[in-house]
C-alpha cells in the first residue's frame, strides 16, 4: 500500500518549537487524522476502537476499586461489600468493572471473528494477528485473576480448579502451582499475588496494544473485499470518517454496556460468588465465567487430565498459526463460497462448546463435547489447509472503489492493470 | 576502521572483552531472577503455620467424618464402622484404577481410622461423605466416586484420595504433618 505520509505543519510558534523537540503532534496527525482508511470498511471495523475504550474503562474503574479493596483472605470479601454498600458510587464503579470484563470479551470475540471472516491475519498482517492472540491471552489471565479477588465461593473454587489444572503439566507443573499458591493450597498469599498481577497485566495489555496498532498502521487496515488500497479513490482520511464512525459505534456499545450495569448487573455473574470463600465446602456446580466456557468444555472433553490441559491451551495457540494454516490466497470470505459455510459451522461449533461448558460433564454432554472439540481442531488443522487447494474463489473486484460503486463507477479506471495479483480465478 | 577487518582472522583483545562482559551481564541478570522467583515460594510464616496439627479422636463417633485443615488443605478424619471396614477390605485390588489394598491406607491396628485429603484428585472439589455407590465419597462437581477407603471407583478422578503424613501419638490422638517435608 502506498503510504500517505503526514502533511502536518505546525502553525503556531509554540507548535513549531515543540514539534522540533518531540514530534508527537505529527505522529498523532499521521496515525489518527490523515491516516488512509479503506472507504468500504463496515461497522465490524469499529471494534478496535470499542476495545480501546473498554481497556481504558477497565483500567480507570480498576484503579478506583483498588482504593477500597483489601487483598487479604479474611478481608477481601468484606471490602467488596464495603465498596457496594458504603463507598459513594462504589456499586456503580464495581458493576462497571465486573460487567466491563464481560463486554470486553464480547467485543474481542466479535473482533476476532471479524478478523477470521475477512482474512485479516493473512500476509502482510501476520505479526499484527499474533500480537492480537497475545493480547487475548493476557486478557484471559487478567480476567481469571480478577474474578478471584472478591474471594467468594466461585472465586476460591475457580482458583482451586484452574491451579489444579496447571499441576497436570509434567515436570514443572508442581513448581508452577506452588509459585502461584505461595503456600500449600489456595490461600492468602495466592490472593495477594493475584491482586498484584491483576493490576500489572492491563498495563502489559496496553503496551501490546501499542504494538498491535503500530503493526496495523504499517500495512494499513484490511477491508471487506480484502483488496488492498491501490489508488487515492480507495480511501478516506481517518478523521473525520473513521473517527466519527468509531465514536458512534462506541456510543451504541455503551448503551448495551449501560443496560447491563443498570438493569441486569449480576446476569453474567454467579450467585455463589456472594457467599464468602469456604475451603471445606464446594459449590454444587463450578462454572467459569461465560467467556471461558468453550475452553472449559474442551478441557473436560478429553478424559485424560493432562490431555485436557494440552487440548485447552492448543485450542488457543492454534489461532496464532492461522496465517499459515489458511492456504487460500483470497482474504475475504465474501469471495470464498466453500469456506464461508465452514466459517459459520466453526462459529456454531464454538457456541455449542460454550453451551456445553456450562453443562455438567455427564451422559451425552460428554460425547457431544468430544465431537465438537474434535471438529474445532479438524477445522483449523485439516479443513482450512485443504480448502485453499480445493476451493475456486469468486472473482475479486479490481479495486475497493469498484466494489463500492459497482462496475459502472469503476469503469473510469484501467481495471486490468489493477487486478488483484493474489486472485486465483 | 580499516584495520579491524583483519580481526576476522584473529580475535582481538576487544572481542574477548565484549564476550566476557556480555557473559558476566547474562550470568548476573540470570542470578538476579533467582531471588524474585524464590520470593514467590511459600514464606517462613506460611511454612510455620504449616506445622503439624494434633487431632483428638475421642469426640469422633463411629460413622462420623470430621474435617480438619493442615497447611490450608482439607483433611477428612473418618471413624469407619465395621461394615465400612469390611467393604473396603473385601475388594479385588487388581480391579481398581489405582490399586491399593485397604491395609496400605490405614495404620496397622487402627483400621477404624481413615485419614485422607479432602479434595477430589480430579480438579480439587470437596467430595460429599457417605454418598455414592460405595457410600464412601461422591464428588458433586464431576461425578467421581470413592469407596470407604477413599479409593477412586468411578468418574474422572485419576488416583485415590491421597493419605497425608500422620502418626498416632496415642490410641486417641493423631498428629497430622509429622515427618512431612517443608
Amino acid at each position: 500500500m502506498s503510504q500517505h505520509s503526514s502533511t502536518y505543519v505546525p502553525k503556531s510558534a509554540f507548535g513549531k518549537w515543540f514539534e522540533s523537540r518531540l514530534p508527537i503532534a505529527s505522529l498523532i496527525h499521521s496515525s489518527f487524522i490523515a491516516y488512509p482508511v479503506p472507504r468500504n470498511i463496515n461497522y465490524f471495523w469499529t471494534f478496535g476502537a470499542i476495545l480501546s475504550f473498554m481497556l481504558a474503562s477497565q483500567i480507570l474503574t480498576g484503579v478506583f476499586l483498588a482504593m477500597y479493596y483489601t487483598p487479604h483472605a479474611s478481608l477481601a470479601f468484606q471490602s467488596v461489600e464495603h465498596i457496594m454498600r458504603d463507598v459513594n458510587f462504589g456499586w456503580l464503579i464495581r458493576y462497571m468493572h465486573a460487567n466491563g470484563a464481560s463486554m470486553f470479551f464480547v467485543a474481542v470475540y466479535i473482533h476476532i471473528f471479524r478478523g477470521i471472516y475477512y482474512g485479516s491475519y493473512k500476509a502482510p498482517r501476520e505479526i499484527l494477528w499474533i500480537l492480537g492472540v497475545i493480547i487475548y491471552g493476557l486478557m484471559m489471565a487478567t480476567a481469571f485473576m480478577g474474578y478471584v479477588l472478591p474471594w467468594g465461593q466461585m472465586s476460591f473454587w475457580g482458583a482451586t480448579v484452574i491451579t489444579n489444572i496447571l499441576a497436570a503439566i509434567p515436570v514443572i507443573g508442581d513448581t508452577i502451582q506452588s509459585l502461584l499458591w505461595g503456600g500449600y493450597s489456595v490461600g492468602n498469599p495466592t490472593l495477594n499475588r493475584f491482586f498484584s498481577i491483576h493490576y500489572l497485566l492491563p498495563f502489559m495489555i496496553a503496551g501490546v496494544v501499542v504494538l498491535h496498532v503500530w503493526a496495523l498502521h504499517v500495512p494499513g487496515q484490511n477491508n471487506p473485499t480484502g483488496v488492498p488500497i491501490k489508488s487515492d479513490k480507495d480511501w478516506v482520511p481517518f478523521t473525520p470518517f473513521a473517527t466519527i464512525k468509531d465514536l458512534f459505534a462506541t456510543a451504541v456499545f455503551m448503551l448495551v454496556f449501560a443496560w447491563f450495569i443498570f438493569y441486569i448487573p449480576n446476569y453474567m455473574g454467579h450467585a455463589d460468588n456472594y457467599v464468602p470463600a469456604n475451603p471445606s465446602v464446594t459449590p454444587a456446580h463450578i462454572v467459569p465465567e461465560w467467556y471461558f466456557l468453550p475452553f472449559y468444555a474442551i478441557l473436560r472433553a478429553i478424559p485424560d487430565k493432562l490431555g485436557g490441559v494440552i487440548a485447552m491451551f492448543a485450542s488457543i495457540a492454534v489461532l496464532a498459526f492461522l496465517p499459515w494454516l489458511d492456504t487460500s490466497k483470497v482474504r475475504s470470505t465474501s469471495y470464498r463460497p466453500l469456506y464461508k459455510q465452514f466459517f459459520w459451522i466453526l462459529v456454531a461449533d464454538t457456541l455449542l462448546l460454550g453451551w456445553l461448558g456450562a453443562k455438567p460433564p455427564e451422559g451425552w454432554y460428554v460425547i457431544v463435547s468430544q465431537i465438537a472439540t474434535a471438529y474445532y481442531f479438524i477445522h483449523f488443522l485439516v479443513i482450512l489447509p485443504l480448502l485453499g487447494f480445493i476451493e475456486r474463489p469468486l472473482p475479486l473486484p479490481n479495486s475497493i472503489l469498484e466494489s463500492v460503486l459497482g462496475q459502472k463507477g469503476g469503469a473510469g479506471l484501467p481495471s486490468g492493470a489493477n487486478a488483484e495479483p493474489q486472485s486465483k480465478g | 576502521m580499516a584495520e579491524t577487518t583483519t580481526a576476522i582472522a584473529e580475535p582481538t583483545r576487544r572481542d574477548f572483552l565484549f564476550i566476557a562482559t556480555g557473559a558476566a551481564a547474562a550470568v548476573g541478570g540470570a542470578a538476579l531472577v533467582w531471588p524474585f522467583i524464590q520470593s514467590m515460594t511459600p514464606d517462613a510464616a506460611t511454612i510455620a503455620a504449616g506445622a503439624p496439627v494434633e487431632v483428638d479422636l475421642t469426640p469422633i463417633a463411629e460413622g462420623q467424618i470430621v474435617k480438619v485443615f493442615w497447611r490450608g488443605k482439607l483433611i477428612f478424619v473418618r471413624h469407619r464402622t465395621p461394615a465400612e471396614i469390611k467393604a473396603a477390605e473385601d475388594v479385588n485390588v487388581a480391579s481398581l484404577r489405582d490399586p491399593q489394598p485397604d491395609a496400605a491406607r490405614v495404620k496397622p491396628g487402627h483400621a477404624q481410622w481413615l485419614i485422607v485429603y479432602g479434595n477430589c484428585t480430579h480438579l480439587g472439589c470437596v467430595p460429599l461423605g457417605q454418598q455414592g455407590e460405595y457410600k464412601g465419597w461422591f464428588c458433586p462437581c464431576h461425578g467421581s466416586v470413592f469407596d470407604t477407603s477413599g479409593r477412586v471407583r468411578g468418574g474422572p478422578a485419576p488416583i485415590n484420595l491421597p493419605i497425608p503424613p500422620y502418626t498416632f501419638a496415642s490410641d486417641t490422638k493423631i498428629v497430622i504433618g509429622q515427618g512431612a517435608t517443608a
